[in-house]
């Protein structure tokens, strides 16, 4: 890919890259250095500080608090496919009073931060805590509205004569979408509902503000014991950065999978999907 | 609907949308000087910086922009590293956007036609030059609207600094309704129009910036 712009390198371009290699490697090793040192100097690496994380019961608080953050994300990831789905066809609707509602319902839960919106959804709640309700309908409204206007995108994706094909054949508008363009447009969509799925999962950190149990409800109540803060941040990035590359290869897995037979050429594809992102 | 708590509290909100717009400016900017120098290593002709562009990516986009907050915010100063409340949070939402703004741009430097960078090469510019003066210029149009939509992203995600205690609008929300639970929803809209007004704001930027700059196809 990046190959073109660039030449193959000649011999002095070759000698001239691996000096620059060097410093970067170099440089690199000096930032993590001074990191290091800075770690080092105001006593950051003290045993006391990491030491709750192998204590087998403050372990098994974070495995706790991983679990809820799972279940959130997976119950947002589930109920948000279901709105993305319903809104994403009620865009595409050739009823106004469909089209118009499903618009509008998109535009403002896209626009409006997850933050004010959980916050809001709490208030409803009468500030409960250790509650995932809040957190998961925020996240199913947010992320539902998001994955609609790529469901609308995949469905726009899909060529035309494949609909019309399906027209001449005698099909009915619902069994057009049903058979011939929701099938189509899921594989086409798949790399951006996968991505969206990572979103909703990093969302989840969200919980610390509405005291919802979860990874970062975990960490605040460490930190509160053991005042360190930088510590339990860098182990739950850790911990989320884990989750997110797992997500991405079971993502990559199943698009192997759906994509085998594809019916839709790669570049229209990637085009399509380029446009939809705007 | 009752929106009578304005009366008392346009003042605090008026603040809170000026320190949001703060966050999202002084943020807006690491991100973009931050996210040109990383797409420009991950297209870079020397393997090291290909591996560290990837790898500040995969870093920070895949790390919740809380957990950086939080790392910026408490860690620095234990650190011994302090920039200042403002500017400590302000890094956090920067550096994280910066490895969205680097893909968008990415995705742009894959977009320019191979033909400009080999004339470029043709005429006997290095690489610096040609990212310079022929691939960058012409990705940047390109890009306008993905790198929107990022600013978009990060606009709405200033509001995370509310958690760590920054007074900005999405902060003052917290507060209304706790002290007005009668207009709860009347407070929510309020705070919910004037991210869509920046949202809007951006869009429109945006769309003038695109037709502005449209890449004349011949």
């Amino acid at each position: 890919m990046s190959a073109v712009l660039f030449d193959v390198p000649g011999p002095r371009a070759r000698r001239r890259h691996r000096i620059l290699s060097i410093l970067t490697i170099v440089g690199v090793i000096a930032v993590l250095g001074l990191i290091g040192w800075r770690f080092a100097s105001t006593g950051q690496f003290a045993y006391e500080l990491w030491e709750v994380f192998l204590t087998p019961a403050y372990v098994e608080f974070i495995a706790e608090g991983l679990f809820y953050t799972i279940l959130a994300a997976v119950m947002a990831i589930a109920g948000a496919l279901v709105v993305g789905m319903a809104f994403g066809v009620g865009k595409l609707s050739d009823h106004a009073w469909i089209r118009w509602p499903s618009w509008l319902f998109v535009e403002f839960f896209r626009a409006v931060p997850l933050y004010i919106l959980i916050t809001y959804l709490w208030a409803l709640y009468k500030f409960q805590i250790e509650l995932l309700a809040p957190l998961v309908i925020g996240l199913i409204l947010y992320n539902g509205s998001v994955l609609a206007e790529t469901v609308r995108a995949g469905i726009n994706a899909v060529p035309k004569g494949q609909v019309e094909a399906a027209y001449a054949l005698g099909m009915r508008k619902g069994a057009v979408m049903r058979i011939v363009q929701l099938p189509q447009a899921i594989k086409i969509m798949t790399p951006s509902i996968i991505s969206q799925c990572i979103v909703a999962l990093k969302d989840t950190s969200l919980g610390y503000i509405i005291v919802a149990p979860g990874l970062t409800y975990a960490g605040r109540q460490i930190w509160r014991e053991f005042e360190n803060h930088l510590q339990v941040a860098l182990v739950l990035g850790v911990i989320y950065i884990l989750l997110n590359s797992l997500l991405e290869l079971l993502g990559r897995f199943a698009q192997r999978r759906l994509t085998e037979s594809r019916s839709v050429p790669n570049d229209v594809v990637t085009d399509q999907l380029a446009l939809a992102r705007r | 609907m009752d929106f009578s708590f304005l009366q008392d509290s346009y003042e605090l909100l008026l603040k809170g949308f000026w320190v949001t717009l703060r966050v999202f400016l002084a943020s807006g900017l690491i991100a973009l000087v931050v996210g040109t120098l990383v797409a420009v290593a991950r297209v870079s002709p020397v393997p090291a910086m290909r591996v560290v562009g990837t790898a500040y990516v995969t870093l920070f986009r895949n790390t919740p922009l809380l957990l950086l907050l939080f790392i910026t915010y408490y860690g620095l100063p234990a650190m011994g590293i302090d920039f200042g409340f403002f500017w400590n949070v302000s890094l956090a939402a920067g550096l994280y956007t910066a490895a969205f703004v680097c893909e968008a741009l990415r995705s742009g430097i894959n977009g320019v036609p191979l033909g400009q960078a080999e004339a470029a090469r043709a005429v006997g510019m290095p690489f610096t030059m040609t990212m310079t003066q022929v691939i960058l210029p012409q990705a940047f149009r390109l890009v306008v609207p993905p790198i929107a939509s990022v600013f978009i992203a990060l606009a709405k995600n200033t509001s995370l600094v509310a958690a760590l205690g920054l007074a900005d609008v999405a902060f003052r929300l917290q507060g209304l309704l706790r002290d007005y639970p009668n207009s709860r929803t009347a407070a929510f809209l309020t705070i919910a129009a004037m991210y869509i007004v920046i949202v809007a704001a951006i869009s429109l930027v945006a769309s003038w910036a695109e037709r502005r700059w449209k890449v004349e196809s011949r």
